[in-house]
C-alpha cells in the first residue's frame, strides 16, 4: 500500500474501531427513546459497563467481562427504569442522579479492586479478527473487516433494530408507545411493561459498549473513563433522526471526528491535543442544533406514561 | 401553616438518611468498612471547628452559589447541567483578571475579579441558551457537554497561556494579593460566605415578593398555561434565567480562585456542579433552604476528604450519597402527589 | 332480528370513584339488530357505564353477561376477545403511525398484517378515502373517526360501543356517522352510541337508555317517547327556561364606546356576542389566537381556553395565584414589581363568593378543584381584567348543565356590558343558542351565516357548501 493509502486505511480502522462503542450505546438509546424515555444515565450504565469489564475480564477473559458489562448495564438501567418509569419521576433528574451514583460507585469499587494500579492495569483483550476474503480488499479491507468481534456485532444489531422496530408487531407498538402512551395503552399495548423492557435493553447495550471501550479499544480502565460518549450518543440519536441506519452513519461520523487526531499525527501535523479533546463535544451540539429542527422526535420522548 | 413547613424539612432529612444508607451499603459492597468509613467521613465534617469552618463552610460556599444558580434555572424549568462549565469559565476569567490588578486597591480588583467571572459563566451558558432559543435544543444535554469542553479549556489554560512563568506544573500563577479575599483569622474561611449568603437573602426576596419571580415560577410549572393565560414571554423569561444562572455559576468560580485557590489549576472542582444539583432540589428550589443543605452537601464534601485520608475510601464515593438524595426527593415528590390526588374525589365528568 | 336473545346485559352496575358515585344500580341491555342510544348530560356516568361494558373499568357491582354467560371482564382484551369493540370518544390513533400501522397495533401481536387483503370484509363504505399508507395526523376528522370504528370492527367486534361520536362532526357528517351504525346494526350487529343530543336518538335509535346522576330514569323504545319525556328524564325537571342559574351575577363596569375589531375581515362591535362555528382544524383557532394577542386600541383581550387543564389554570398554584397569573399587571392586585398577596387574596375570596366557585379559600389549590369550578376560576380572571374583547372557546365543553348555564350568563352579561364576546364551540346548538350573529369558518376563511340561519344551513357553510338558499343550488 502506498502511503497515503496507509494513512486513510489506518484513519478508516481507528473511526471505525471508536464508533463502535458509541454505535452500541446509540442503538440502544435509540431503542428506549422511540419507546418515550430518554436515559441520561447511559453514561453512568456505559462506565458500570466498563469497569465490569475490567474486573471480570481480568477474572475470567474478555469473554466473562463482555457479560459482566452487559450485566451492569442492565442493572444500572434496571434502577433508573424503576425510578423514572416505575415511579415516574422526572426521567432527566433522576437519569443525571443515576449517572452521578455510577461514577461515584465505579470510583469506589475500583480502588478496592485494582488498588493503586490501576493506569497500569494489562487486561487480556479482545484481538481483531479478520473477516477471510473481505479483509484482503484494498484499504476498506483492514478497515472494515478486520475489526474485534464486538464491532461486527454492533453492525449486525443495526438491521435487527430496523427489523424489529419496523416489521414486528411488538416493534410497533413500542414505536406507538413513544408517540402516545394514551393511545397505545387504549390499544391493548402494556406501555409500562415496554417502556421498561426497552430501558434495561438500552441499558443492556451501553454496558457492552463500556466493554467495548475497555476490551476493544482502550485495553485498560480508567476513573471516568466514558468522558460524555453516553451523552454523545444521546446527540447520535438525533443527528441519526431515531433511525437505526441513521444511528450507524451519526455514529461513524463521530468515530471518524475523533480518529482525525490520528490522522493529523500521522501527517506530522500538531495541534493542541485538547482540540481532538473538544471535537465530538462540539460536533455533538452543532448535531443537536442541526438535526432538531428538520426530524421530530417521538412525541411522547420524557413524558411519564 | 406548621404543617405545610414541616413536610419539606421532614422529606429531606428521610432523603439525606436514605443517601447515607445507600452509601454505607454501597461501601461495604465494595469491599471497605461502613463504619470506619463514615466515622471518618464525620470527623472530616464536623470533628473539630477547625473542621467545620475551613473545611464545611469553605466548601459550602461554592455549593451554595452554584445551588442558587441552579434553582434559579430550575424554577423556570430549565435544567442547567452545566454549572460545573460555568464555574471553570469563571475560573479562568477570574484568574486571567486576578493575576493582572496588583496595581488596584483591594476593593475594586475583587470586584473586577468577580465581575469577569460572572460575565464568563454568562458567556459559557449562552451557546446553550442561542442553542434552545433558536433550534430548540434541549439545554440538559448542550450544557452537559459543555461542562466536558470546559474542562479541556481549563486544560489548555494551564498547560499553555495561563501557565505560571516557571512552567513547571500545569497550574497558573497566583492572582495578585489585593484580589484575594479576606479570610476569618485562623481558619480558611473566606469572605465568599458573605456573598453567597447575601445572594440567597435577594434570591428568595426576588422569588416570592415580585411579579418577576412569580412569572418565573408560572413559566416553570405551566409555560402553556404561563403563555396563555398569563400573556408572559415564556422563552424570553426562561433564557433570562438561564444566563442569570450562569453568572451565579461562574461567579462560584471566581470566589474559589480569590478565596481559596489563588491559582487556576485542573480539577479545580470535585464536581460541584453536580452536587448543586442536589443542593438545589433538596432545599426545594428555596434559596434560604440553600444555605442550609448547601451547608449540608459542604459537610459532605469536607468528610469526603476526611474518609479519602483516614480511610482510604476515594472521596468520589460520597457522589453515592448525593445520587441518592436526588432520587429521594423525586420519590417523595411522586408520593405526595399520589396522596394529594388520592384525597380529591375524581373532579371530571364521567 | 330485534327480539332476540341480548347479546350484552349490564345489571345493577355501581361505581364509585373516591366520594363519587358514579353509576348506581344502573342496567344496560343490548339486543342484536338494534341500535341504542345511551343519553344523559354531562357527569351521568354514560361514559363510565360504557367502559365497564368494554371492560377498561372493574365495576363495584352487578353483574355482566354476555351472549347469556355471566362474564368477568378482567381487560380491554378479554372484552375485545368477546367482540366488543369500544371507539373512543377521544381518538386513540396514533398520528405519526399509518392507517394500516394504527389498525394492525389494534389487532394485537397475533392479529397479523393491515392489508386491503384482511380488511376486505369491511363494508366499502367504511373504508372509502382512507388510504392504507398515509399517516394518520393527514386525515380529516370525520376520517379519523372513520379509522376508530374501522379499528373497532378490525378486531371482529359484533358489539359496537360509540363514546359520544357525533362531538366533533358537521351535522351532515353525523348523519354519515348515524347511518353507518344502522347499516352495522341491519347486517347482525348491536350498537350503543353515547349521546346529549336528543335529536339523535330520534334520527338513529331504536332503543333508549336515559342516565341522571348514575342512577337510570328511563329506558324503553324510541317510539314511545317525545323530546318532553326525554328531557324529563335526563333533567329531572321540565328543560329550564333560560338556563336560570340561581348564583348572583357578577356586576359588570357598563361601557360607553362602541369597540371595534376584526375577526377574519368582519368588523364586531362591543355589546355584541358572536358564535363561531366550525369543525376542528379549519383555522379557527389561529384567527382567535391572533386576535387573543393583540390587545385591541379600545383595551385589552381576555382568552378563556379551550384546554383548561394545560392553558388556563396552573393546578398546583393556588386560586389566588391562579387569578394573579393574568392579572399581576392591575394595580389592584401589585404595585410595580412587587405583589401585593394581601390585596390578592382578598379580593380573590370576594371573587369566589361572587362566582359561587366551591372551595375552601383562595389559598386551595386549583387543581383539587372540580371542572367547573375551575372553569369558573378561569373566567372570574377574564372578566375581572375588564377587558375590550373577550373570547372563549368551548367553555362549557365537560360541564355539567348548572355550570354551563352558569358560564352561558356570564357571556350574556357580559355582551349586555359592552364587550365583545366571541364564543367558539364545536356544540352547534350552544353557538346557535347563544350567538347574536354567527359566523363561520371553513378553511381559515369567515363567511357570516345569514340571520335566522338554521342548523342545516351553518352546517354546511362549516363544510364549506354555500347553502342551497343563496345560490341556487348546493356547490363549493
Amino acid at each position: 500500500m502506498t502511503g497515503e493509502a496507509a494513512v486513510l486505511a489506518g484513519f478508516l480502522a481507528a473511526a471505525i474501531r471508536i464508533s463502535t462503542p458509541l454505535l452500541l450505546a446509540a442503538t440502544g438509546e435509540m431503542l428506549n427513546e422511540r419507546a418515550g424515555v430518554i436515559n441520561l444515565g447511559i453514561e453512568g450504565a456505559m462506565l458500570a459497563g466498563a469497569l465490569a469489564s475490567a474486573v471480570g475480564a481480568a477474572a475470567g477473559g474478555p469473554w466473562a467481562g463482555t457479560l459482566g458489562a452487559v450485566a451492569a448495564g442492565l442493572i444500572v438501567a434496571g434502577i433508573f427504569a424503576t425510578v423514572a418509569i416505575g415511579a415516574r419521576c422526572d426521567q432527566i433528574i433522576s437519569g443525571t442522579a443515576i449517572t452521578l451514583g455510577s461514577v461515584g460507585l465505579t470510583g469506589a469499587i475500583y480502588r478496592r479492586a485494582f488498588g493503586s494500579g490501576g493506569p497500569g492495569l494489562s487486561l487480556p483483550t479482545f484481538p481483531s479478527v479478520p473477516i477471510p476474503g473481505l479483509s484482503k480488499l484494498p484499504v476498506l479491507g483492514p478497515a472494515l473487516f478486520d475489526q474485534p468481534v464486538l464491532t461486527y456485532v454492533a453492525w449486525i444489531l443495526v438491521p435487527v433494530a430496523w427489523w424489529f422496530l419496523f416489521r414486528t408487531w411488538w416493534g410497533l407498538a413500542l414505536r406507538a408507545t413513544g408517540e402516545s402512551a394514551d393511545a397505545a395503552r387504549a390499544s391493548g399495548v402494556p406501555v409500562r411493561r415496554v417502556q421498561m423492557l426497552a430501558t434495561v435493553t438500552g441499558g443492556a447495550m451501553a454496558g457492552l459498549a463500556g466493554a467495548t471501550l475497555v476490551l476493544a479499544q482502550v485495553g485498560t480502565f480508567a476513573e471516568k473513563m466514558t468522558a460524555g460518549r453516553g451523552f454523545i450518543a444521546i446527540a447520535i440519536v438525533v443527528l441519526g433522526r431515531w433511525r437505526p441506519a441513521g444511528v450507524l452513519l451519526a455514529a461513524l461520523l463521530f468515530g471518524s471526528a475523533s480518529a482525525l487526531q490520528f490522522a493529523f499525527q500521522a501527517m506530522g501535523l500538531t495541534v493542541p491535543y485538547q482540540l481532538f479533546l473538544v471535537m465530538p463535544y462540539g460536533l455533538a451540539l452543532l448535531a443537536l442544533a442541526g438535526g432538531v429542527g428538520r426530524a421530530k422526535a417521538p412525541a411522547g420522548l420524557g413524558k411519564p406514561a | 401553616m406548621t404543617g405545610k413547613r414541616l413536610g419539606p424539612i421532614l422529606t429531606a432529612l428521610a432523603a439525606v438518611g436514605a443517601g447515607f444508607v445507600v452509601l454505607a451499603i454501597g461501601l461495604a459492597a465494595s469491599g471497605y468498612d461502613p463504619v470506619v468509613a463514615l466515622g471518618a467521613l464525620g470527623r472530616g465534617a464536623f470533628g473539630s471547628w477547625y473542621a467545620f469552618g475551613s473545611a464545611t463552610l469553605v466548601r459550602a460556599i461554592p455549593l451554595i452559589l452554584l445551588g442558587l444558580g441552579v434553582a434559579l434555572a430550575f424554577r423556570g424549568g430549565a435544567l442547567n447541567i452545566g454549572a460545573e462549565g460555568q464555574f471553570y469559565a469563571g475560573a479562568i476569567a477570574a484568574t486571567w483578571v486576578g493575576i493582572h490588578v496588583a496595581a488596584w486597591p483591594s476593593g475594586l480588583a475583587i470586584g473586577a475579579v468577580w465581575s469577569a467571572a460572572a460575565v464568563a459563566g454568562v458567556i459559557w451558558i449562552s451557546v446553550p441558551v442561542l442553542l434552545k432559543v433558536r433550534f430548540g435544543v434541549m439545554e440538559v444535554i448542550s450544557t452537559l457537554l459543555l461542562n466536558f469542553v470546559a474542562e479541556a479549556a481549563v486544560s489548555y489554560a494551564v498547560t499553555g497561556p495561563l501557565q505560571e512563568a516557571k512552567r513547571v506544573y500545569p497550574q497558573s500563577d497566583p492572582i495578585a494579593a489585593t484580589a484575594r479575599l479576606p479570610l476569618l483569622p485562623g481558619s480558611r474561611l473566606h469572605g465568599g460566605i458573605v456573598v453567597a449568603v447575601v445572594l440567597a437573602v435577594i434570591l428568595w426576596v426576588l422569588f416570592t415578593r415580585t411579579r418577576w419571580g412569580f412569572r418565573l415560577k408560572a413559566a416553570g410549572l405551566s409555560p402553556e398555561a404561563a403563555r396563555v393565560s398569563g400573556g408572559i414571554p415564556v422563552l424570553r423569561v426562561v433564557a433570562g434565567a438561564l444566563l442569570w444562572s450562569g453568572a451565579l455559576a461562574g461567579l462560584g468560580g471566581g470566589v474559589e480562585i480569590s478565596g481559596v485557590t489563588y491559582t487556576l489549576f485542573q480539577n479545580l472542582s470535585p464536581g460541584y456542579g453536580f452536587t448543586a444539583i442536589a443542593v438545589a432540589l433538596l432545599a426545594r428550589l428555596n434559596p434560604l433552604g440553600i444555605i442550609l443543605s448547601g451547608t449540608l452537601f459542604g459537610a459532605l464534601e469536607a468528610g469526603a476528604q476526611g474518609m479519602q485520608r483516614e480511610a482510604g475510601v476515594p472521596a468520589v464515593a460520597v457522589q453515592v450519597a448525593e445520587a441518592t438524595i436526588i432520587l429521594a426527593v423525586l420519590l417523595a415528590e411522586v408520593l405526595a402527589r399520589r396522596a394529594a390526588a388520592r384525597s380529591i374525589s375524581a373532579p371530571d365528568p364521567a | 332480528m330485534s327480539g332476540d336473545e341480548p347479546v350484552l346485559e349490564l345489571r345493577g352496575i355501581s361505581k364509585s370513584f373516591g366520594s363519587v358515585q358514579a353509576l348506581r344500580g344502573a342496567d344496560f341491555v343490548l339486543v342484536p339488530g338494534e341500535v341504542h342510544a345511551l343519553l344523559g348530560e354531562n357527569g351521568a356516568g354514560k361514559s363510565t357505564l360504557v367502559h365497564i361494558a368494554a371492560g377498561m373499568i372493574p365495576p363495584d357491582d352487578g353483574t355482566i353477561r354476555i351472549r347469556c354467560v355471566d362474564t368477568k371482564l378482567r381487560s380491554p382484551r378479554t372484552a375485545r376477545a368477546l367482540g366488543i369493540g369500544l371507539v373512543h370518544q377521544h381518538f386513540t390513533s396514533i398520528g405519526a403511525l399509518t392507517v394500516s400501522e394504527n389498525i394492525a397495533l389494534s389487532m394485537g401481536p397475533a392479529g397479523g398484517r393491515a392489508d386491503r387483503q384482511s380488511l376486505s370484509g369491511l363494508p366499502e363504505r367504511l373504508m372509502a378515502g382512507l388510504s392504507l399508507d398515509s399517516r394518520v395526523d393527514r386525515l380529516s376528522v370525520a376520517q379519523r373517526q372513520r379509522l376508530e370504528i374501522v379499528k373497532a370492527l378490525a378486531t371482529g367486534a359484533t358489539i359496537l360501543l360509540l363514546d359520544e361520536p357525533s362531538a366533533v362532526l358537521a351535522p351532515s357528517e353525523v348523519d354519515e356517522l348515524l347511518s353507518l351504525i344502522r347499516d352495522f346494526v341491519a347486517r347482525g350487529g348491536a350498537a350503543a352510541f353515547i349521546t346529549h343530543k336528543l335529536r339523535e336518538v330520534f334520527i338513529a335509535a331504536d332503543r333508549v337508555t336515559v342516565l341522571r346522576r348514575g342512577a337510570v330514569t328511563l329506558s324503553g323504545r324510541v317510539s314511545g317517547q317525545t323530546e318532553a319525556t326525554l328531557a324529563l328524564a335526563m333533567l329531572g325537571t321540565a328543560v329550564p327556561e333560560d338556563g336560570a342559574d340561581t348564583t348572583r351575577p357578577s356586576a359588570l363596569p357598563v361601557r360607553s364606546e362602541p369597540i371595534m375589531a376584526h375577526f377574519g375581515g368582519i368588523p364586531l362591535r362591543g355589546g355584541e356576542l358572536i358564535g363561531v362555528a366550525a369543525i376542528e382544524g379549519n383555522g379557527q383557532r389561529k384567527l382567535l389566537r391572533d386576535l387573543a394577542e393583540r390587545d385591541s386600541a379600545a383595551g385589552s383581550v381576555a382568552l378563556v381556553p379551550e384546554d383548561r387543564t394545560t392553558e388556563g389554570i396552573i393546578p398546583d398554584l393556588s386560586i389566588s395565584e391562579n387569578l394573579l397569573l393574568g392579572l399581576d399587571r392591575d394595580p389592584g392586585w401589585s404595585r410595580g414589581r412587587w405583589i401585593d398577596r394581601t390585596r390578592a387574596r382578598a379580593r380573590t375570596t370576594q371573587l369566589i363568593n361572587t362566582f359561587g366557585i366551591r372551595a375552601d379559600g383562595p389559598d386551595v389549590a386549583v387543581g383539587t378543584l372540580s371542572g367547573g369550578n375551575q372553569q369558573k376560576v378561569v373566567l372570574a380572571r377574564a372578566l375581572e381584567r375588564r377587558p375590550a374583547i373577550l373570547i372563549a372557546e368551548n367553555p362549557t365543553r365537560g360541564l355539567d348543565i348548572r355550570a354551563t348555564s352558569f358560564v352561558q350568563d356570564q357571556l350574556r352579561a357580559a355582551a349586555r356590558a359592552g364587550m365583545l364576546v366571541l364564543i367558539y364551540s364545536t356544540d352547534l346548538d350552544e353557538v346557535l343558542a347563544l350567538g347574536q350573529r354567527v359566523l363561520v369558518v371553513h378553511a381559515g376563511r369567515v363567511t357570516e351565516a345569514p340571520q335566522g340561519a338554521d342548523r342545516q344551513v351553518v352546517g354546511e357553510m362549516m363544510l364549506g357548501l354555500v347553502p342551497k338558499r343563496q345560490s341556487g343550488s348546493g356547490e363549493r
